[in-house]
């Protein structure tokens, strides 16, 4: 394929995908032109498809071919964010957005809507796109969209994720033309660095260093990685990127392949994403079949591939030098830096890594320049940051803001709040490597420095949200237990110190903790961090100092008066019956597996809390609310 | 070893030594070959990681050293239904330790094994991605979210009588 060839492609497909861009009254017009009176958008993201949005798409080419519909474009599309309301779909040039579609919910949409003639089906929209006075919001402009900045999402949700063309349409391979023709491997490097980009997998190191200290490194043979491990329990903006527009992470790898000097690359992805997995497949056959992977890459003479490599389910090989053992077909051990990856990565050879969300941030900036990505942020985190919000929030799903947006909009604003009218506790982020957030810090711009500083970090992005009813000793426990089960126990402080935190919390939690075990805790946590060989075990007990500092008066709680004040910790809680709520219905006492619930039909039943085991069964068939823990 | 006697059928060793010639050669041939094996024989059983390592022409001692680092390679076999559980932070904050209790009580296994009669299959699982339907559970690929606790039993049952 040449230049030209990639212009025409992108020409003939940017008015279908504009109608999907722009306002309302303009797609209208641009609508008309495309052949296509109407585009229904599905999501196909995992979330979505989880929910069964594939059915959703049968029913809609079921519909459309018994009433004769054949002007109305059916696109299968990556995550649109907001996965709590899945399946998801959107109906273009209106912007009408059906949420928590059902296959009869589709039906009713083609016969009603799509049709010729047809109007929105007010009662299936999102509630919050139906303005009071019935009219409909372009989704756009709702709270969850409107302080949303999309950069590394640009195209999920927007084009047909397995369609190169859509691909092209939206702009992907613009960028790569443009460096392999108008930039030498040093302005390439160049922009990177001026654009302040930082990585997005964690640490946030600077991308342009990274990729200025391989190309600078010696020897004939390098490589390109993509850190698709995304392990991080609750964080799927790498998943979603896959899904959505896998091409923009396959161009971006070629372009950091021109200006490293790398001519192959290596994707690693999480085998638990089977359609991430099938996406990058179709993608990088379809990007060979257009001679855009491969040799002579449009006619530029530059050559470069890329393969696909499945991990196997070891959070530590998210760690980079760990990750290139895998690759290499060995146990996904992390070995001692230096040297460093860009000096002797993968094969022993110089290697840039890079994580899929911050590939997603590099076309954008060769297209649109430095100074344009370094005005969004904040003074040392530049460009935007995608979170995967979750837990106790409302808007469950996610978001992309610049950096430097606070906990508070993003929870609030665009997240909806916590539901169930429950309070706000804290939000975790950085995961298993980070701790917690407060409410006293809901106003902080969340940047890569600012987190440090207040004993948590960025991570990947996973941003979990808790409410009154999560223990903080627990949720530390919760962590440290993932941490000790993915110890891959190379060496000492982690394998054994993710151990004995493990064993101290569990202690505290089951109400055997002496006031000496925080101590303890600290100390471990000190010599866990300074001598552990990679950033697992470093930052391994986050959590759990960071739950101690900002909710040290649960821990005391727990250790010194034997309660757990969320009413979490099975052995520092009674079951007890309200007499006033209960009914006499017996259910309870028929599902206790303990025979610890006594009482007559039609009378208040009392729990023996020497029989009861606690397992919650109770709780679970009460149809009345009355049975509590305290 | 004993009670796990393997039995692979003819057509699932030329299954194997077709993957392994179309990886030969390859750097890091070792996983994806680990990845098809188990997909051909569901579990890696000795003598299959014993045709892999003389093959692939690696010690059997680091084809072992791989398939038991990684969790989602199996060297027991495992039943007919997997039911695997998140126990990623999005479904754990969302209760779903409980589900795994539930599901652990109503076929009377814990997570990690299999029922006698080699019918399910019990794991956890960090994260699947599909956190909008916290708490999840997953059979045979088959999602199920948004789980309380009474839901488990009704789903259950649907495999119960195949």
């Amino acid at each position: 394929m040449t230049v030209e060839e990639l212009k025409k492609i992108a020409a003939s497909k940017a008015e279908l995908i504009n109608v999907r861009r722009i306002v309302r009254e303009q797609a209208e017009k641009l609508a008309a032109r495309t052949g296509y009176r109407k585009q229904v958008l599905v999501c196909g993201g995992t979330g979505c498809t989880s929910s069964h949005s594939l059915k959703v798409i049968e029913q809609l080419e079921k519909s459309f071919e018994e009433l004769g519909i054949d002007d109305v474009l059916i696109v299968k599309t990556g995550c649109f964010g907001l996965c709590a309301l899945g399946p998801i779909m959107i109906v273009y040039p209106e912007g009408a957005f059906y949420s928590q579609m059902t296959p009869e919910h589709a039906k009713t949409v083609a016969e009603k809507h799509l049709i010729k003639g047809g109007s929105i089906v007010k009662e299936l929209l999102y509630a919050e796109t139906l303005h009071e006075d019935g009219s409909v919001i372009p989704f756009s402009e709702i709270p969850f969209y409107k302080h949303q900045m999309r950069v590394a999402l640009r195209n999920c949700g927007v084009i047909a994720a397995e369609d190169i063309d859509e691909a092209i349409g939206a702009g992907d391979y613009a960028a790569l033309s443009r460096a392999l023709f108008e930039m030498t491997p040093d302005s390439v490097i160049e922009e990177i660095e001026k654009s302040g980009l930082r990585g997005r997998g964690g640490a946030g190191f600077p991308t342009g260093r990274k990729w200025r200290f391989t190309r600078i490194a010696e020897g004939d043979i390098k490589y390109v990685c993509c850190n698709a491990d995304e392990g991080d329990p609750g964080a799927f903006m790498d998943r979603s990127v896959l899904e959505g527009d896998p091409h923009c992470v396959l161009e971006a790898m070629t372009i950091a392949g021109y200006a490293v000097g790398a001519s192959e690359g290596y994707i690693y992805v999480r085998a638990e994403y089977p359609i991430a997995v099938e996406r990058l497949n179709i993608a990088i056959k379809q990007a060979r079949e257009y001679g855009l992977l491969g040799k002579n890459i449009l006619g530029s003479g530059f050559s470069f591939d890329i393969h696909l490599r499945l991990g196997a389910g070891a959070f530590v090989c998210g760690e980079e030098t760990a990750l290139m053992q895998s690759i290499e077909g060995k146990r996904g051990e992390p070995r001692p830096r230096p040297p460093f990856s860009a000096q002797c990565g993968l094969f022993k050879k110089p290697t840039v890594l890079n994580n899929v969300e911050t590939w997603a941030n590099i076309s954008p900036i060769i297209l649109n320049g430095f100074h344009w990505f370094s005005e969004i942020g904040t003074e040392r985190s530049k460009g935007t940051k995608v979170f995967a919000v979750g837990g106790k929030i409302k808007n469950v799903g996610l978001v992309e803001v610049p950096m430097g947006t606070s906990l508070k909009t993003i929870i609030y604003d665009i997240g909806g709040g916590i539901p169930g009218g429950k309070s706000f506790k804290a939000a975790q982020t950085g995961g298993p490597s980070g701790g917690c957030i407060p409410a006293k810090f809901m106003d902080i711009e969340m940047d890569f420095d600012n987190l440090v500083k207040i004993g948590s970090m960025m991570g990947s992005g996973g941003l979990i949200v808790m409410d009154e009813d999560t223990c903080m000793v627990d949720i530390a426990k919760f962590y440290l237990e993932f941490t000790a089960d993915e110890s891959c126990g190379k060496c000492t402080p982690c394998r054994i110190g993710t151990k004995r935190l493990l064993e101290t919390l569990d202690k505290i939690c089951s109400g055997k903790g002496e006031p000496d075990d925080l101590v303890k805790i600290k100390e471990i946590a000190e010599h866990m961090k300074s001598s552990s060989l990679c950033a697992l075990g470093q930052s391994a007990p986050n959590p759990v100092l960071s739950a101690m500092e900002h909710f040290g008066e649960e821990y005391t709680a727990h250790i010194y008066e034997k309660k757990c004040p969320a009413g979490v910790c099975k052995s520092l809680l009674n079951y007890y019956i309200e007499p006033d709520k209960c009914r006499g219905c017996t259910l309870c006492a028929r599902n206790c597996p303990a025979n610890a619930i006594s009482g007559t039909v039609k009378s208040a039943h009392e729990i023996d809390t020497a029989k009861c085991i606690k397992c919650g069964q109770c709780i679970a068939h009460c149809k009345f609310n009355a049975i509590v823990k305290k | 070893m004993a009670q796990n006697l393997f039995e692979g059928t003819k057509e699932q060793l030329e299954q194997l030594l077709v993957c392994i010639e179309s990886h030969r050669g390859e750097e890091g041939a070792l996983m994806p070959v680990l990845h098809e094996a188990q997909n051909i024989y569901g579990y890696l059983p000795a003598e299959v990681q014993t045709v892999i390592a003389e093959q692939l022409n690696v010690p059997l001692a680091e084809v072992y050293g791989v398939a038991t680092f990684y969790s989602r390679f199996s060297l027991t076999p495992k039943g007919k239904h997997i039911i695997s559980i998140c126990l990623g932070t999005a479904c754990y904050v969302k209760g779903s330790d409980k589900i795994l209790q539930a599901v652990e009580r109503e076929l009377r296994i814990s997570c990690g094994n299999c029922t006698p009669d080699k019918k399910f299959s019990i794991e956890s699982c960090r994260c699947v991605g599909a956190c909008g339907l916290a708490p999840v559970m997953i059979i045979d690929g088959d999602v199920y979210g948004k789980l309380t606790e009474k839901d488990v039993k009704g789903i259950l049952d649907k495999y119960m009588q195949d």
